[in-house]
C-alpha cells in the first residue's frame, strides 16, 4: 500500500483520512494500548466504527457545529477518538494538558467556552467539578473510567461508553446528520486548537486548520519516508502540537499505528515492547536515559564494564559517519559489527530503540554529547525546529546532514526570513490561522503577508543553509557594557553536563552574569552514593561543599568555552547559588512543557539575585512551594553564593 | 437468631445490607491470659467495619478468630446464617474471606504478578498433573486467573511493578501488593489488619481510596483495624472499640467519638 501523494478532493479533513483508511487498511492496526498486561488493538475499521459511534453519541447529547469539546486525559485511543469525533461533528477539540491543576484548566475552559469535556478519570472529573461554578458554558462531562465515580451526581455526568452506545443506537436516525455534517468539512475548517503553555502571560489558544495540519503531516511525512508499517510510541501530553500532528496528522496521513503506554510510570517498559520505528522525545527523555545507562554501567562487573567502553569508544569514532553512509575502513566496519552484537545491539533492545528507522529531538538544545552517544549507536536522531504556531515544522535534519548545533534546513513548503535584530521569521502552509479571541496578538505575531515571527533570534550557516538557534530573541539583552546577553546559550552550556538539571542566567543591564543552578538528583544522588556522602534531603545534597566544589568546576569549564565566542565572552557566570529546591511547575517556575519562565523566577527569587550582585557570600531565604494536590507550604534554607573564575574575551586578550 | 432486618442506607447513599457475620460472646484465652473478653458484634454486608483501640487491647486476635486462625475458647461465630465450625484457614478462606498481615507475609523472591496469582489459589480446579503439562483446561484456567489478577492490578495502579520482585518495592507498594492478593480471591469479606502501619500520608491517602474504592466497585464488605483515628473515623460505618479484650464501644463514628469510655481508653485518663 503506498501513500497517496497529494490532498486529494473529499480527503481534506481528518475524518475523511479515517474513512478512507478504513476502507483501505481496513485489518492494519491503527491503534495499540496496553492494558491489563495484554497489548490490545484496533484496526482502522474498528477505529472508524468506536469513533463514529461517540460522533453519534455526541449529536446524541446536542453537540452544536462550531462547539469547543475539551480533551483531558493521558494519552489513550479513547482520547484521541473524542477528538476526531468531535471533529465529525463539526466541533473544534481542544487537548489540555493532564496534569494542569484545577485553576489553569478554569483559564482555558471559560477561554475557549468549552460546553462538552471529555476526561479520563475521576482526578479530571474532580478538577472541573471544582471550577465548573465559574465556566458559566460548560455544560456535560464524559468521562471514561467509572471508577469512583458510581456517587456522583450524573446529571451532567455520562460514561463514555454509554454515550457511545446511545449513539449506535439512534445510529439510523442521527447518521444523516452526521453526513450531513461531515461533508461540510473542508481545508479550511478548525482541526483543532492548541493552547501554548506560555512562557510569559495567559495561554493562547492557535487555531488550526485542517490545511495547516493535513499540509504539514503530508510534507513531513514524506520529508521522512514515513510509511503505513511504522510505529509510534503516544507518550506526550496530548495538548501538544506535536504529539497532535505524531499521533493524529501523520498517523492518519500514512496510516501508522498509534501504540499507547499502560500509564505514566510504564513508559519505559512498553517502549522497549513496542519498539516504535519512528520516535520523538524532547532532549530531557534521551540525557535522563543516558544517566541512567552511565550509573548502571558503573554498576556493572568489571569485564563488562570495560567492554561497554571499549567498543562505545569505538562507536563515537566511526558510528556517525556509518549513520551517514560515509566511507568507513573494512577493520573498522567488522570491528563495529563486533560492537553491534556485542553492546549496541543489546543496549538499544533495552531502551526499546532497536527498530527506530527516524527518531527526532527538539524544543531545547540538546548535549553534544547525548547527541553522540545515541547517533553512534546507530539510531538515527535528528533534530528538528518547530512551534503550534507552524503546526511544528519549520526547519528539520534531513538524513546525512545531522549535527548537534544546528536544527536543519528549512521544511518542504517554509520559507525563512532572518530579520536585522536576529530574529527567524518563516511563511508556510502550516501557519496558524490565529490565536483565539486575540486579534492583538494574531497581529503582533503574524503580518499581512503572513510571516509569523518565532520570538528566536538564530542565523543561517551560509556555507551549509542550516539554521541555528541562539536564544529567545526577547531573552537576548545588552549587558551594561554594551556587549551581547544570550543567557540560553550559556544556560544550555551548563545543563549539558549530567550534573546540572537547570541553570538561569542573568544579567541583562548588568555588569556580569550570575546564575541559578538546580543539581541532578539523580546524578549527584548516584555520586554521593557511590563516594559514601550521606544527605537527608535535596536542599542538603544540593548545599554539600563537595556538590558546590564540582559545579563550581563545571561553571569554570563553561566560562573558559564561553570566552571563546568574540559575540558572547560577556556572558561568562561570575557568580552562582545552587538553590535549594527544584523549579517546579506547579511553583509556575517552569511551563508544563519544562521551560525556564525567567520573569516569575526573578521575581520569586529577588532576594537571592541581590546577594548574587551585592558581593555577599551567604543569603538566607523562604520559599513558598506548591504541592502536587495543590496545597502550599514553604522551605527556608541558607544558601551560599559562589564566585567563578572567568577569562578575558579572546580578542581582547589578543589586543593586549 | 441473626438480625435479618434489611440494613440501613449511610449518609453519602451507599446500601448497606442485613447481617453477614456475628461474634457471639466470643472469649478467647492464651493460658491464663484472657486476649477477649466476652465480646459480640456483627458485620453487615458491605460495610466498612473497624476494629480499634490501644496496643494490646485484642484487635488482631479478634481479626484471627474471624479469619478462623485462632478457635475462640468461648462463643460463637455466626457465618451468612449457618454457625460456623472450627476450620483450617484455607477453609475460610473458600469461603470467601481473605485477609491481609500487619506484617507483611508475602513471598519476597516472587514477582508482583506471581504474589497476586497465589491469591487465585483457592480458585484453582485443575490438578498438579494438568498444570506440569499445561494444556486444555489447565491453561484456560491459568489465562482467566491472570484476567482477573491483571484487573486487581489495573485496579490498584501497580502496573509498573507487575515484574518486579517483592523485595525490591517499598514498604508502601508492598502492602499494596499485599491488597491486590488479598482481592484476588474475590472475597466477599476482606480483612485488613494494619492496612496504614508505617505509611506516611500521602501512602495513606492513597491506601484510604483503594479501600473505598474496593468497598465501592467490588461491594466487597471490609473489616479493618487501624490504630490512625484520623483515618478509621473517615472510613469507617462503624466501629468496636476494644480496651483489655473488651469492648467499650460500638456504633457510627460520631457516637464512638462521644462515648466517654472510648475518650478514656485514648487520653489514658483511666489507666494514669
Amino acid at each position: 500500500m503506498g501513500t497517496p501523494t497529494s490532498g486529494a478532493e473529499g480527503l481534506r479533513s481528518i475524518p475523511a483520512l479515517l474513512h478512507r483508511n478504513a476502507k483501505t487498511l481496513a485489518d492494519k492496526p491503527a491503534y495499540r494500548e496496553k492494558e491489563f498486561g495484554i497489548w490490545q488493538s484496533w484496526t482502522w475499521s474498528e477505529a472508524e466504527t468506536e469513533i463514529e459511534n461517540l460522533a453519534l453519541g455526541l449529536l446524541n447529547l446536542g453537540v452544536a457545529e462550531g462547539d469547543f469539546i475539551a480533551i483531558i486525559g493521558r494519552n489513550r485511543p479513547y482520547m484521541y477518538w473524542g477528538m476526531v469525533a468531535a471533529q465529525m461533528v463539526g466541533a473544534i477539540p481542544v487537548p489540555l494538558y493532564n496534569d494542569a491543576v484545577a485553576e489553569e484548566m478554569a483559564y482555558v475552559l471559560d477561554h475557549c467556552g468549552a460546553r462538552f469535556v471529555i476526561v479520563s478519570d475521576q482526578e479530571q472529573v474532580d478538577k472541573v467539578i471544582e471550577v465548573q461554578e465559574n465556566l458559566h458554558q460548560f455544560e456535560h462531562l464524559i468521562y471514561l473510567d467509572p471508577r469512583g465515580l458510581r456517587k456522583y451526581d450524573h446529571t451532567r455526568l455520562h460514561q463514555y461508553s454509554h454515550i457511545q452506545e446511545q449513539g449506535h443506537a439512534a445510529r439510523d436516525e442521527l447518521t444523516p446528520e452526521l453526513r450531513r455534517r461531515e461533508a461540510k468539512l473542508d481545508y479550511d475548517s478548525t482541526c483543532v486548537m492548541l493552547y501554548t503553555s506560555g512562557t510569559t502571560g495567559k495561554p493562547k489558544g492557535v487555531v488550526l486548520s485542517n490545511r495547516n495540519v493535513i499540509e504539514s503531516a503530508k510534507s513531513s511525512s514524506e520529508f521522512d519516508d514515513l510509511r503505513q508499517t511504522d510505529d509510534i510510541l503516544a507518550y506526550l501530553p496530548m495538548a501538544w502540537v506535536g504529539d497532535f500532528i505524531f499521533s493524529v496528522g501523520q498517523s492518519y496521513w500514512t496510516g501508522f499505528c498509534t501504540n499507547c503506554p499502560e500509564s505514566g510510570e510504564t513508559m519505559q517498559t512498553d517502549l522497549r515492547e513496542i519498539g516504535p520505528t519512528y520516535f520523538f522525545a524532547p532532549p530531557r527523555v534521551f540525557e535522563t536515559q543516558l544517566t541512567q545507562v552511565m550509573i548502571r554501567m558503573e554498576d556493572a562487573g568489571n569485564f563488562k564494564r570495560r567492554m561497554f567502553h571499549y567498543f562505545m569508544d569505538h562507536a563515537k569514532r566511526v558510528g556517525p559517519a556509518l549513520l551517514d553512509g560515509k566511507s568507513v575502513g573494512l577493520w573498522d566496519r567488522l570491528k563495529y559489527n563486533l560492537g553491534e552484537v556485542l553492546v549496541y545491539g543489546p543496549l538499544k533492545n533495552t531502551l526499546g530503540f532497536s527498530r527506530v528507522r527516524v527518531g527526532y529531538t527538539a524544543g531545547e538544545a540538546i548535549g553534544p554529547e547525548i547527541f553522540e552517544f545515541y547517533r553512534s549507536l546507530g539510531i538515527n536522531l535528528k533534530q528538528l525546529y518547530g512551534q503550534t504556531e507552524a503546526t511544528v515544522f519549520i526547519t528539520a535534519q534531513p538524513d546525512g546532514q545531522v549535527r548537534s548545533d544546528t536544527v536543519g534546513v528549512p521544511s518542504p513548503g517554509v520559507e525563512i526570513r532572518i530579520a536585522e535584530n536576529g530574529e527567524v521569521f518563516y511563511r508556510s502552509p502550516g501557519v496558524f490561522v490565529e490565536y483565539y479571541k486575540n486579534a492583538e496578538s494574531t497581529a503582533d505575531t503574524k503580518d499581512a503577508e503572513g510571516w509569523v515571527a518565532t520570538g528566536d533570534a538564530g542565523f543561517i550557516e551560509p556555507d551549509t543553509g542550516h539554521l541555528r538557534i541562539i536564544d529567545r530573541a526577547k531573552d537576548v539583552g545588552k549587558m551594561a557594557d554594551g556587549s551581547m546577553f544570550a543567557p540560553k546559550y550559556v544556560e544550555n552550556k551548563l545543563k549539558f553536563y549530567p550534573n546540572i538539571l537547570e541553570a538561569v542566567v542573568f544579567g541583562n543591564g548588568r555588569d556580569e552574569c550570575t546564575a541559578f543552578i538546580n543539581i541532578d538528583l539523580s546524578a549527584v544522588g548516584n555520586w554521593a552514593e557511590r563516594n559514601n556522602i550521606a544527605y537527608a534531603s535535596y536542599q542538603e545534597l544540593a548545599g554539600h561543599p563537595q556538590v558546590l566544589a564540582t559545579i563550581q568546576a563545571h561553571v569554570e569549564e563553561v566560562n573558559r568555552s564561553v570566552a571563546q565566542d568574540e559575540m558572547l565572552s560577556g556572558c561568562q557566570v561570575h557568580r552562582f547559588v545552587v538553590l535549594h529546591k527544584e523549579l517546579d511547575a506547579d511553583d509556575g517556575e517552569l511551563t508544563r512543557t519544562r521551560k525556564v519562565r525567567r520573569r516569575i523566577i526573578e521575581e520569586k527569587y529577588d532576594d537571592i539575585i541581590a546577594a548574587l550582585y551585592d558581593g555577599s557570600d551567604k543569603v538566607s531565604t523562604v520559599t513558598e512551594v506548591t504541592y502536587e494536590d495543590g496545597r502550599k507550604g514553604s522551605i527556608s534554607a541558607t544558601l551560599e553564593v559562589r564566585s567563578a573564575e572567568t577569562r578575558v574575551a579572546a580578542q581582547k586578550m589578543a589586543a593586549e | 437468631m441473626l438480625d435479618q432486618s434489611d440494613g440501613y442506607v449511610t449518609e453519602d447513599g451507599r446500601k448497606i445490607g442485613s447481617v453477614v457475620m456475628e461474634m457471639k460472646n466470643i472469649t478467647l484465652r492464651f493460658g491464663g491470659v484472657e486476649a477477649i473478653k466476652n465480646i459480640s458484634f456483627d458485620i453487615r454486608e458491605g460495610e466498612i467495619r473497624a476494629i480499634i483501640g490501644p496496643n494490646g487491647a485484642g484487635k488482631s486476635s479478634m481479626l484471627n478468630v474471624i479469619s478462623g486462625f485462632y478457635v475462640p475458647q468461648d462463643g460463637e461465630v455466626w457465618y451468612r446464617g449457618e454457625r460456623r465450625a472450627p476450620m483450617r484457614p484455607y477453609e475460610v478462606a473458600r469461603q470467601g474471606i481473605a485477609r491481609t498481615f500487619q506484617n507483611i507475609a508475602l513471598f519476597e523472591g516472587m514477582s508482583v504478578l506471581d504474589n497476586v496469582m497465589t491469591g487465585r489459589l483457592t480458585k484453582m480446579k485443575s490438578g498438579l498433573f494438568g498444570q506440569a503439562i499445561w494444556k486444555g483446561k489447565a491453561e484456560a484456567e491459568e489465562v482467566a486467573n491472570r484476567e482477573v489478577a491483571e484487573k486487581i492490578i489495573d485496579f490498584l495502579e501497580i502496573q509498573s511493578i507487575r515484574k518486579t520482585p517483592v523485595a525490591r518495592l517499598p514498604y508502601g507498594l508492598k502492602k499494596r501488593v499485599e491488597l491486590a492478593r488479598a482481592l484476588a480471591s474475590q472475597p466477599k469479606i476482606l480483612l485488613l489488619d494494619e492496612p496504614m502501619a508505617g505509611m506516611n500520608v500521602e501512602e495513606k491517602e492513597d491506601m484510604s481510596r483503594f479501600i473505598l474504592d474496593v468497598n465501592d466497585e467490588f461491594g466487597t464488605t471490609i473489616a479493618l483495624i487501624e490504630h490512625d483515628m484520623g483515618v478509621v473515623m473517615d472510613l469507617s460505618d462503624r466501629v468496636v472499640v476494644m480496651d483489655y479484650g473488651k469492648k467499650i464501644g460500638d456504633g457510627t463514628p460520631d457516637e464512638v467519638r462521644a462515648n466517654q469510655d472510648v475518650i478514656d481508653a485514648y487520653l489514658g485518663v483511666s489507666h494514669d
